[in-house]
C-alpha cells in the first residue's frame, strides 16, 4: 500500500509539499462542472490541467447560487440548461482522475445538491471519481459536523473558509476541524466583482498564519497574472475562478463551444507562468 | 400590545414540556429545520444581528417605541370582524376576520418591517435592502425606510417588475431604487438571492428587511416575534368578543409569516387547530403550484433548512401561483416544524378556487381580499363546517386586495373566454 499514489486528504498534502519544496505558491483554478456541456466540460479539465493549474476546483451546479456574481451565475445556469447534476460531474471528476493521477481535485458548490444525492453516497462517490477535497459555500463550521465526518470517512477533506468579518474570537471555530487548506476569501462579496487588495490580504494572512496549521489559499477578486503574482508572494496557493469561467462563457455565448478549452487554457497558462514566477 | 402582553404559554406545557417560545434553539433550530445555512461572511453579522435583536426584545424603551409606531403609524390593533353573510352562507363555525389588510401600507408586512428598521437604527446600520415578490414587501420597506431617512434598494425579479408595476410606482414614490433582478427565474426567490449577494458586499453598513418568516437564522424568529402582533391581539379580541379561545386559526402561507404571526401566541392552547393554505397554482398534480409543505421535501435553500419545490438532483424548482405573494419554492422553517410534529394541518387552494372564494368575500362582505388571503377563503368554509356551528374561527384577512385587481381581471376574462 505505501508505493500507492496518495489521494484525497494525502494528495492535497503531498502537492502542498511539492510547492513548498520548489519555493513557490499553487495556483488553484476553479471552473463550474458541466459549463458548457459535460463533454466540453471534460476537455476544458484537462487543457487547464495541461497548462499549469496545480489545483482544479471543479464547480457543481446549484439554481440558486447566492455567494456567486454573475459569471459563475451564468456558467451554472449553461450547465443546468445542458443538463448537468452532481452525478454528471462526479462522471467528469472520474475521468480526470485517470488523466491526471496527482492534481488535486475538490468540489465545490452548495449544500442542496449534496443533500438530495445523500451525504453519504455523495461521499463514496466522490472519493470512487478521486475526488480529494470538498467546499460547500453555505455550509459554515457551526452546522457542518456531519458532513464533515461523513467525508472524512472516505478521505475527503472539507474546506473551511474564512473572510475579512471573521473576526479573531471566531477564528478558532473556523479553524477546529479544518481540513486539506484553509481558504481565505479575500473580500466580502460574492465571487468575481471586486478586485482584492494585495496589502489588506497580506495584513490578513498574518493574523491567519499565527493560529492556522493549515496551507492557506487566497480567492475572490483575483482576475489577472499580476494579482495572481501579487497574492502567490504571500499566500501558498491562488485561486482564480470567475475570469476563466468567463473566457469559457464568452466562447460559449458565441456559440463556439470548442474554444472554451483553449481560451481557459490561454489564461491558465499565463496565470501559471505568473505564479511561477512571483518569487523569484 | 408588546409591553403589555403576557406570554400565553404556561409554563411546563409544550415541545419540552410544550414551552413553544422555546423555539428555535440556540442553533437556530425548530427541530430539524431551520438554522444558519451561509457563506461565512455573513455569519458573524447574524450572529451581530441576533445579539441586537435578542437585546432589544428585553429593552422596554424599544419596545414601547416599537408600540407607539404600531398604534399611530400603522393603525394597530386591527379589528376583529365577524364576517356574518360569509359565515351565514358557508353555514359552519363563525368566521372571524383579522383584518391586517386595514393596516397602513395594506398588509401585514408592515408589522415586521417597523420592527426591522427599528433594529436597523439601534444597530447604526445606514442603509436598507429587500427583498420583494408581489411588491408589498417592498413597499411597506421602502415605507419604514422613508419614514426612518434611510436609502432603500429593493430587489425585485424583472418578471415580478412586469406583473406588479402599481407597487414599483408606489416604491418609487416613497424614494425606494427598484432593482429589477434577471439572473435565474427572475422572481422572488432570485430577489432574494440578489439581495443576499448586495448584504455580502455591503455587510457593514447595511441591513438586510427580510420579508417572511424564512432565511437563516435569526430572521425566522424575528420575524415571527414582529408579526406575532397579530396573534396577541386576536386573542385578547376574541376572549372579549366570545369569552373564550377559537376552534381554529386559518391563514394563507407563502413564506408563512401572516400565519406564524397569527398561530405563534396560540401554539400552547392546544385545543386550537391550525390550518395554513399554502397556493395549489394550477393544481398540486400538475406540478405547477408553490405548495412546498404539501408537494415538496427538505432541502437547503436561503439559509435555512424546510420543506422546498426541488427536483431529484436538489435544484430548485419555480413556484406557480396567480397570487405573486405566495409565488416562492419554499417556506418558514417553523412551519415545516409544526406539520412534522402535527401541531398545524397545511392545505393549499389553487388559482380558481381563490379566484372564487376572492368574489364570494367582495360580493357577501364588501371586502377585496388580496390574493393570497382568498387562499385561506378558499378553505375556511369546509373548516367551518367541519367544525360546526357552535365554532369559532379566527382567519387572517393579511393583505387587501387594491393591488390585484388587474391579475383578477385577466384571470376573469380568460375563465369566461373559456366557458361554453
Amino acid at each position: 500500500m505505501n508505493t500507492a499514489a496518495p489521494t484525497g486528504f494525502a494528495r492535497i498534502a503531498a502537492r502542498f509539499a511539492a510547492l513548498a519544496a520548489e519555493g513557490r505558491a499553487g495556483l488553484v483554478t476553479y471552473v463550474m462542472g458541466g459549463d458548457p456541456d459535460i463533454a466540453h466540460s471534460g476537455k476544458i479539465l484537462a487543457a487547464i490541467a495541461e497548462a499549469g493549474a496545480d489545483f482544479i476546483e471543479l464547480g457543481f451546479p446549484f439554481t440558486d447560487p447566492m455567494a456567486d456574481g454573475p459569471a459563475i451565475q451564468a456558467a451554472g445556469q449553461r450547465a443546468l440548461a445542458a443538463g448537468a447534476g452532481l452525478a454528471g460531474i462526479l462522471g467528469l471528476a472520474r475521468r480526470f482522475r485517470t488523466q491526471f493521477p496527482d492534481i488535486p481535485l475538490i468540489l465545490m458548490g452548495y449544500l442542496n445538491p449534496v443533500l438530495a444525492m445523500g451525504p453519504v453516497r455523495f461521499a463514496r462517490s466522490a472519493r470512487e471519481a478521486g475526488v480529494d477535497g470538498a467546499i460547500l459555500v453555505d455550509l459554515p463550521p457551526e452546522e457542518d459536523l456531519e458532513i464533515r465526518e461523513v467525508l472524512a470517512a472516505e478521505g475527503i477533506a472539507l474546506i473551511r473558509l474564512a473572510t475579512p468579518t471573521t473576526d479573531a474570537s471566531r477564528l478558532p471555530t473556523v479553524l477546529e476541524g479544518a481540513a486539506g487548506f484553509l481558504y481565505y476569501v479575500s473580500l466580502t462579496g460574492v465571487t468575481g466583482q471586486k478586485s482584492a487588495d494585495a496589502g489588506d490580504v497580506g495584513g490578513a494572512l498574518a493574523a491567519l498564519r499565527q493560529a492556522a496549521k493549515l496551507p492557506i489559499a487566497v480567492g475572490f477578486g483575483v482576475r489577472t497574472p499580476e494579482m495572481a503574482a501579487a497574492i502567490a508572494r504571500i499566500a501558498d496557493a491562488v485561486v482564480v475562478g470567475s475570469a476563466i469561467v468567463e473566457q469559457i462563457g464568452a466562447a460559449a455565448e458565441l456559440g463556439q463551444p470548442g474554444n472554451c478549452a483553449p481560451r481557459a487554457a490561454a489564461l491558465v497558462a499565463e496565470l501559471a507562468a505568473a505564479v511561477r514566477n512571483a518569487r523569484l | 400590545m408588546y409591553q403589555d402582553a403576557t406570554r400565553p404559554y404556561p409554563a411546563g406545557s409544550g415541545p419540552a414540556g410544550n414551552d413553544w417560545s422555546a423555539l428555535p434553539d440556540s442553533r437556530g433550530r425548530f427541530g430539524d429545520f431551520g438554522g444558519m445555512f451561509v457563506a461565512e461572511t455573513l455569519v458573524p453579522p447574524l450572529k451581530a444581528l441576533e445579539q441586537a435583536w435578542r437585546d432589544a426584545m428585553a429593552d422596554p424603551a424599544f419596545l414601547a417605541g416599537l408600540d407607539a409606531f404600531l398604534a399611530n403609524y400603522v393603525g394597530r390593533p386591527s379589528p376583529l370582524y365577524f364576517a356574518e353573510r360569509l359565515s351565514a352562507h358557508f353555514g359552519g363555525a363563525k368566521i372571524w376576520f383579522k383584518r391586517d389588510e386595514l393596516n397602513h401600507t395594506g398588509a401585514h408586512k408592515i408589522n415586521n418591517c417597523l420592527g426591522q428598521i427599528l433594529l436597523a437604527r439601534r444597530m447604526g446600520k445606514t442603509r436598507i435592502i429587500a427583498e420583494t415578490g408581489a411588491g408589498q414587501h417592498g413597499v411597506a420597506s421602502a415605507t419604514v425606510a422613508a419614514r426612518f431617512g434611510l436609502p432603500c434598494v429593493v430587489y425585485m425579479g424583472a418578471v415580478d417588475v412586469e406583473r406588479q408595476k402599481p407597487n414599483v410606482f408606489r416604491m418609487n414614490l416613497l424614494g425606494a431604487e427598484v432593482r429589477p433582478v434577471n439572473s435565474g427565474a427572475a422572481t422572488l426567490k432570485d430577489a432574494m438571492n440578489e439581495a443576499m449577494r448586495d448584504w455580502v458586499t455591503h455587510v457593514d453598513d447595511t441591513f438586510y428587511i427580510i420579508g417572511t418568516a424564512a432565511g437563516p437564522h435569526p430572521y425566522p424568529a424575528l420575524v415571527r416575534d414582529f408579526q406575532a402582533v397579530i396573534g396577541r391581539e386576536a386573542r385578547t379580541q376574541i376572549m372579549a368578543a366570545e369569552g373564550r379561545l377559537p376552534d381554529a386559526l386559518v391563514a394563507c402561507i407563502g413564506g408563512g409569516s401572516n400565519a406564524i404571526g397569527l398561530f405563534h401566541p396560540f401554539l400552547a392552547d392546544e385545543a386550537v387547530k391550525m390550518y395554513g393554505i399554502e397556493a395549489a397554482g394550477h393544481g398540486i398534480d400538475t406540478g405547477r403550484h408553490a405548495a412546498a409543505l404539501t408537494g415538496g421535501r427538505p432541502g437547503v435553500l436561503h439559509g435555512n433548512r424546510t420543506y422546498l419545490l426541488q427536483d431529484g438532483d436538489g435544484q430548485i424548482t419555480e413556484a406557480h401561483s396567480i397570487s405573486a405573494g405566495l409565488d416562492y419554492p419554499g417556506v418558514g422553517p417553523e412551519h415545516s416544524f409544526l406539520k412534522e410534529c402535527g401541531r398545524a394541518t397545511y392545505l393549499s387552494a389553487t388559482d380558481e378556487e381563490a379566484l372564487d372564494a376572492f368574489q364570494l368575500c367582495a360580493r357577501l362582505e364588501g371586502i377585496l381580499p388580496a390574493l393570497e388571503p382568498a387562499h385561506a377563503l378558499a378553505r375556511v368554509g369546509e373548516i367551518a363546517r367541519d367544525i360546526g356551528k357552535d365554532g369559532l374561527i379566527i382567519m387572517n384577512l393579511c393583505g387587501r386586495g387594491d393591488k390585484d385587481i388587474f391579475t383578477i381581471a385577466e384571470a376573469l376574462k380568460t375563465r369566461a373566454g373559456n366557458s361554453p
